[in-house]
């Protein structure tokens, strides 16, 4: 525990998925960062760049397929209307527990003073024009420059 | 632990929160905020008595929350209570450490 006396300085997200569970873990990861004064900044990537999508990101989704803890046969995770049934459920309970919608907690990240960043690679892949992102979005940078971003003590850097 | 403060004995537990809040006056709070490097402004008190009303009626505190206060944003919140606004400012107000995630 020599490294700044173990302590986390910076935590550094990357968000690869936009499924609903793994976005809020982002999220909420990232917030509770700032909430204990530490750094946050996060890179959103691949599908996780729906996230920052102004147009998707209030109907993203619980993965009802795929995911075991839905405790449901994967062919009626599949059935029409399926996800949406379930997410529609699950929003009512995050709001219970005073989770916010991803455009207001997007709000409440940049407010916190966390920094967001869009991956060049997928951005450009997936045909993204600037005006498609969240205005508090920092810049469209590539995994390089996140890396250098992520130098120095007491960085953490987490995988979602 | 006891502590004194303002050249008045408190209890506080391990973490720095003071236990009895009828142990909390002004010249605490004022004590408290510069042990955390903070020079109070009307509008950190209007923060700071915001949270004790809202915790003497038992809401539960989260950023979300004090952002939508319509007291203070959360921009605002972090700048007036830099790092860990929610535990540096409760701690100041004399009022229990929130249990939020958010």
């Amino acid at each position: 525990m020599t490294e700044n006396n173990g302590k986390i300085k910076k935590m550094m997200i990357i968000l690869s998925k936009a499924s609903l569970e793994n976005v809020y873990a982002a999220f909420v990861l990232a917030n509770g960062a700032r909430m204990e004064g530490i750094e946050a900044e996060l890179f959103f990537t691949f599908f996780g760049l729906e996230a920052i999508n102004k147009k998707k990101m209030d109907s993203l989704h619980i993965a009802t397929v795929g995911n075991p803890a839905m405790h449901m046969p994967t062919m009626i995770g599949g059935l029409p209307g399926m996800e949406a049934l379930a997410t529609t459920m699950m929003k009512k309970e995050m709001e219970k527990v005073d989770m916010p919608e991803v455009p207001e907690f997007l709000d409440i990240l940049y407010a916190s003073g966390v920094k967001m960043w869009a991956c060049k690679l997928a951005f450009d892949m997936f045909h993204y024009k600037e005006e498609d992102l969240y205005e508090g979005v920092d810049d469209i940078i590539t995994v390089s420059d996140f890396y250098k971003r992520s130098e120095g003590e007491g960085v953490h850097m987490l995988f979602i | 632990m006891e502590k004194t403060i303002a050249g008045k004995i408190i209890t506080v537990n391990e973490e720095g929160y003071l236990t009895d809040f009828s142990q909390w006056d002004e010249n605490v709070g004022t004590e408290l905020a510069s042990e955390a490097n903070i020079d109070l402004t009307p509008r950190h008190w209007e923060v700071l008595k915001y949270l004790q009303k809202e915790q003497q009626n038992q809401v539960a505190l989260s950023i979300r929350r004090v952002g939508k206060s319509g007291v203070v944003d959360i921009k605002e919140f972090y700048s007036l209570f830099p790092n860990a606004p929610l535990k540096t400012s409760t701690k100041i107000a004399g009022i229990p450490k929130p249990a939020s995630c958010i």
